[in-house]
């Protein structure tokens, strides 16, 4: 379990970094936290001649905050989300998601850049920037566009950038003063990665309301229909529930594969779960 | 029976004595362990050393038709023709029947499972060789793999290993009249049950460095074992090197659980080369290799009958338990260790006089199956207690009551059960009624009959109660067809001039506290402050022979030759202290450091300097210097047997299949604890391998005979948010059969585990139609379990 031979270089900034990228001969490979790349590395799962590392280049790890908005520098860490170090858009949902990542150590590495980069369909960072309708910021040798969170994630370690563009950062809209929201993961031990993960936002200022269930599927799933259900309803009563579990029937029927009965259970589980805990019920 | 070697003097303790047995020490090891000072493996650092990458076998089965070296391989790739004329590994029984097959250090021929070496690649580090083995091109004639049990108990399967089927043996252990236990039974429940096959995962994994030693003429392996000794006998045998040329060296072990407890073929490849090599080789398992390719375990398929009275009382049992032990037979062990410790020990702690037992152990294109925590043990109990259970169910009564019926009974003791077992003392059903008013059995109760039904979330109560053979002797292991005959463990106690007391022994201390219990018993004969105490263990170089640390032996084991060596040197201390204080020997008694006789007293530095640096003080006769060896044997050859019954509450949760636990409790005798501390700490520990048993670990094989747990992703195994703190309460009945009365207890927080949560899971379930009879019980096999008993329900 150690890696071929490779390159190692440090990005001094993202000049330098898309510079690397843009020699496709060269085969390089930027690295953030390195979370996912070194484990890929060193299993031989993947081979890369060049890692440049994009952990240290500023303008990745800044952050800021508009009246409408929060911008998140692709290489700010999931440790720095967790203990309030950058600006939180969603009443503390970021904060949230950020703790329940792996352990701390790999929290104090990872970054969200990464997370959404890689696209792993059971990363939280994916399902929670897919709830909140983020924005995605990559700059290439054509200068920088942006792509929309439902744009971005096509497919299981597949998203809408090219192999020469870098995520440089991520917009994420601020929900609403009084909007809340829910969010439950299932893991069979403290650390790993979700079998199913719910995230809900109920925003009735603005008259949204958005569900994604993550990690069961190729790519998170947005369900509509269970958003629909939820839009304005003030309070978890039982005619909700009954008419969530139609809802998202209906929701898993457009999934690209059937769900197993014991998967069906669990992800239902999870949306109403999250639905429940938006709703003040936990 | 062996030849009783404990001298009675060596009673149980009335009344502890700090320092001594049954006093909380803190550990002596700690104080290296906690600075980082530990030299493991892969600590070493000897100059020159190159490292080892193997290249494995990808696929589950083939011929292989040829190998490609790449260019630059001379001197740094090793085949098996490269190691000189060395003998393949035959791990086999003596009892009739038993069907050996070759293990060959690197597999030349034939690969029979995923991860099996066929070459050593070196290189300047670990990246470099496995660059190299990369390299390395392997034309195999795939053949069909033969992977779960129902595969290798088909005769139309490929046979592995020549045989005319893949069936390495059947035991059929028993006694007594089942058929008129049938007859007479009220009720006669039957289910089959299976334990996952699991891997063991020490913290650190395997490892292996050798070198030639020019001066000594001697070959030097350093290994991360539990049994140097009997490494290096075997090694010598196999290899070609007389075993005084051989030194076999454990340094810091991380872990063992019985993973290290078998000969590996990565140290006899590795001695093998290192005997032809002019530099030091090192391997150093990684986590994936540790996942894939070392001695995995359990993997058991129990079919279990119980015939009982209407009162739940059992009258008979009926049991076949299939084992699928994987490729090879792994020595010493054989492959059929599993299989027949199921078979032999599956009445449990009850007094059940009928019983017809099958033990079969087949072959297939996984990884060799070997000892891990319990042995046969965390899977009889499952079985056995699953099914007490369902008894219970049955005949309307309260599992633990159903229990306490069925166990034997104290006066009983010492009881032969009907598998020739001694079972030495000891009251089991009061482990239940403990365990029961701890857990306290109405308020759990209480607390279902409001919660259960009105949520997803629903509470179960599990009980699992077992005995633990441990210090197993002679004619256990003659009983069990070995080769080696393991009974027996040996120390010496020797003073150094100053005063200071240093102990050698064969056994390796892997996590067991054995550097300071040992110190302990010395001090409770000598006097001697355990602090001060050095224990040296592990080597061969260092200590007399001995087995090493395996199947919860060592306390008892050489903690009665450590106590009987120093028992001995206390008389001849007495002598000298009794001329220099001008008293009679049997005046002096020792503690604190010296020697006492009343109001006088002499330091124990005035009798070692008397005794090493000054004979002419010496009473006359007396000869010089103070050390002692002895072996020990205990009484018993099938040596002592400690118990507990667990008891656990869980909360299952219908909605995502999961389980969690709010309470475990154990109560449990090992006889006399020489560190009730250290003893908690092994319940703990062992109840927390039990858990990953019961709820998460697993080692799934494709079709093809791919191991689909690699690793830490796949291979779940708890994290300390999973274990609770156990409850524990100590019963402590001395064994009559050994030293002090200790009992060995390494193993048993394992063995219960598994059956005391799938015990509660399935109170928990009961009720909505559901059973669950399989480990681990994931959230897959709980959520489909309730989605088929719905759709049962709803037909
Ligand atoms: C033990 C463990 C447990 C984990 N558990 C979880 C979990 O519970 N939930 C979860 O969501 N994640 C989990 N992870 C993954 C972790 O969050 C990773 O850190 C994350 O997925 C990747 O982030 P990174 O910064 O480490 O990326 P890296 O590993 O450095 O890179 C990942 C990939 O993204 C590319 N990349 C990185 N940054 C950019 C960029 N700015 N632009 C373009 N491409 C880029 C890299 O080239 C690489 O291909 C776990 C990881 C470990 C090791």
């Amino acid at each position: 379990m150690k890696p071929m031979p490779f390159d190692y270089a440090r990005a001094k900034d993202v000049p330098d970094a898309l510079a690397a990228l843009a020699d496709a001969d060269a085969g390089a490979r930027v690295m953030a936290g390195g979370q996912s790349l070194v484990p890929m590395l060193n299993l031989r799962l993947a081979t890369f001649p060049r890692v440049v590392d994009i952990s240290k280049i500023a303008e990745l790890r800044e952050r800021s905050e508009s009246a409408d908005a929060v911008t998140l520098g692709a290489c700010v860490t999931h440790g720095e989300i967790e203990d309030g170090e950058a600006p939180e858009p969603a009443a503390g949902l970021m904060r949230h998601v950020a703790a329940g990542i792996a352990y701390r150590a790999v929290r104090n590495r990872g970054t969200i850049g990464g997370s959404a980069s890689l696209a792993d369909a059971s990363a939280d960072w994916v399902t929670t920037l897919l709830a909140l309708g983020a924005r995605f910021i990559g700059r290439g040798p054509d200068g920088e566009r942006e792509i929309a969170a439902p744009d971005m994630f096509l497919g299981p370690y597949f998203t809408a950038m090219t192999d020469q563009e870098l995520l440089v950062r991520i917009v994420v809209p601020k929900t609403s003063r009084d909007a809340t929201w829910g969010y439950y993961k299932v893991t069979r031990r403290s650390g790993e990665y979700g079998l199913s993960i719910g995230a809900v936002i109920l925003d009735p200022a603005r008259e949204h309301a958005s569900v994604v269930l993550g990690a069961a599927s190729r790519t998170p799933l947005a369900c509509t229909a269970a958003a629909a259900a939820l839009r304005g309803a003030p309070r978890w009563t039982e005619a909700l529930e009954t008419a969530l579990r139609t809802a998202i029937a209906e929701d898993l029927a457009r999934a690209e594969r059937p769900f197993e009965p014991h998967e069906a259970i669990m992800v239902e589980t999870t949306i109403l779960r999250a639905a429940a805990q938006a709703l003040g019920v936990s | 029976m062996a030849a009783p070697s404990a001298p009675p003097a060596l009673a149980a303790i009335e009344a502890p004595r700090p320092g001594c047995i049954g006093d909380r020490v803190l550990r002596n090891e700690d104080a290296r362990f906690l600075a980082g000072h530990g030299e493991y493996l892969a600590d070493l650092d000897i100059p020159g050393t190159r490292e080892i990458a193997f290249l494995r076998s990808p696929v589950a089965h083939a011929r292989i038709r040829s190998i490609d070296m790449p260019p630059g391989a001379e001197g740094r790739v090793f085949l098996l023709k490269d190691l000189g004329d060395i003998h393949p590994v035959r791990a086999v029984l003596t009892t009739p029947g038993f069907r050996g097959s070759d293990y060959p250090a690197l597999a030349a021929d034939t690969v029979r499972f995923v991860g099996e070496p066929i070459a050593i690649c070196l290189g300047a580090t670990r990246a470099a060789a496995e660059d190299l083995a990369q390299e390395i091109v392997v034309d195999f004639d795939e053949l069909p793999p033969v992977v779960e049990i129902e595969q290798a108990l088909d005769p139309a399967s490929p046979s592995l290993h020549g045989w005319p089927d893949n069936i390495c043996f059947v035991s059929t252990p028993g006694g007594g009249e089942v058929d008129a236990a049938a007859k007479a039974a009220a009720v006669t429940v039957t289910r089959e049950f299976r334990m996952a096959r699991q891997c063991v995962v020490s913290l650190e994994g395997r490892g292996v460095l050798a070198y030639w030693d020019r001066r000594l003429q001697e070959l030097v392996v350093y290994s991360s074992t539990q049994q140097p000794h009997v490494i290096r006998t075997v090694l010598a045998k196999l290899i070609g090197v007389p075993e005084h040329q051989l030194r076999v060296v454990a340094p810091d072990v991380g872990g063992g659980f019985g993973v290290k407890n078998n000969l590996q073929q990565e140290e006899v490849a590795i001695a093998a080369l290192a005997r032809r090599l002019k530099f030091p080789i090192r391997w150093v398992e990684d986590r994936r290799e540790h996942l894939i390719a070392s001695p995995q375990a359990r993997e058991h398929r129990v079919r279990l009958t119980a015939h009982a009275d209407a009162r739940g009382k059992i009258l008979g049992l009926e049991a076949e338990a299939v084992v699928n032990a994987g490729a090879y037979s792994i020595w010493p062990w054989s492959a059929a260790m599993e299989a027949n410790m199921v078979a032999g020990i599956l009445t449990g702690p009850y007094a059940i006089d009928a019983y017809k037992g099958r033990g079969v152990t087949v072959v297939s294109n996984k990884a060799p199956l070997g000892p891990y925590r319990g042995v046969g043990r965390p899977s009889a109990c499952f079985t056995l207690e699953r099914l007490v259970d369902e008894i219970a169910a049955k005949v309307g009564r309260e599992p633990h009551e159903l229990r306490i019926d069925n166990m034997v009974r104290p006066e009983q003791m010492p009881y032969r059960t009907v598998t020739g077992k001694l079972f030495d003392s000891g009251d089991y059903a009061e482990s239940v009624r403990q365990v029961a008013a701890m857990i306290d059995v109405p308020a759990v109760r209480a607390r279902q009959a409001r919660q259960n039904g009105t949520g997803p979330r629903r509470i179960g109560l599990g009980f699992a109660s077992y005995t633990e053979q441990t210090a197993h002797g002679t004619d256990e292991w003659i009983a069990r067809g070995l080769t080696e005959v393991f009974g027996y463990e040996t120390a010496t106690v020797r003073f150094t001039p100053d005063g200071k007391l240093i102990i050698e022994a064969a056994i390796q201390n892997h996590g067991q506290g054995l550097e300071t219990t040992l110190a302990q018993v010395a001090a409770q004969e000598l006097g001697v402050d355990p602090a001060d105490v050095v224990v040296r263990h592990g080597d061969t170089a260092v200590s007399p022979y001995g087995m090493g640390t395996f199947a919860s032996r060592s306390m008892v084991m050489a903690g009665g030759a450590v106590g009987r060596a120093s028992r001995q040197l206390g008389e001849k201390v007495k002598r000298i202290a009794a001329h220099l204080l001008q008293v009679k020997p049997a005046d002096v008694t020792l503690a604190n450091n010296c020697a006492v006789a009343g109001a006088r007293s002499v330091p124990l530095k005035s009798v070692t300097d008397a005794a090493f640096l000054h004979p002419e003080n010496l009473p006359a006769g007396e000869d010089p210097c103070l050390d002692e060896t002895t072996t020990f044997q205990p009484l018993s050859g099938t040596g002592a047997f400690a118990y507990a019954t667990h008891a656990v509450v869980v909360e299952v949760d219908t909605g995502t299949g999961l389980v969690e636990i709010l309470d475990y409790a154990v109560a449990h005798d090992c006889g006399t604890m020489v560190n009730p501390m250290i003893v908690e700490g092994q319940v703990q520990g062992g109840v927390a391998q039990g858990i990953g048993n019961a709820l998460l670990e697993e080692s799934p094989y494709d079709s093809g005979g791919q191991p689909l747990a690699s690793t830490f992703a796949d291979y779940l195994v708890p994290g300390a948010p999973e274990v609770p703190t156990v409850r524990i309460a100590h019963l402590e009945t001395p064994s009559p059969f050994t030293a002090y009365g200790i009992k060995g207890m390494g193993e048993g927080g394992a063995i219960a585990a598994p059956a005391a949560i799938l015990n509660a899971v399935n109170d928990a379930l009961r009720p909505l139609g559901v059973e669950l009879n399989e480990t681990p019980i994931t959230p897959k096999r709980i959520l489909t379990a309730l989605h088929d008993a719905r759709t049962e329900r709803a037909r």
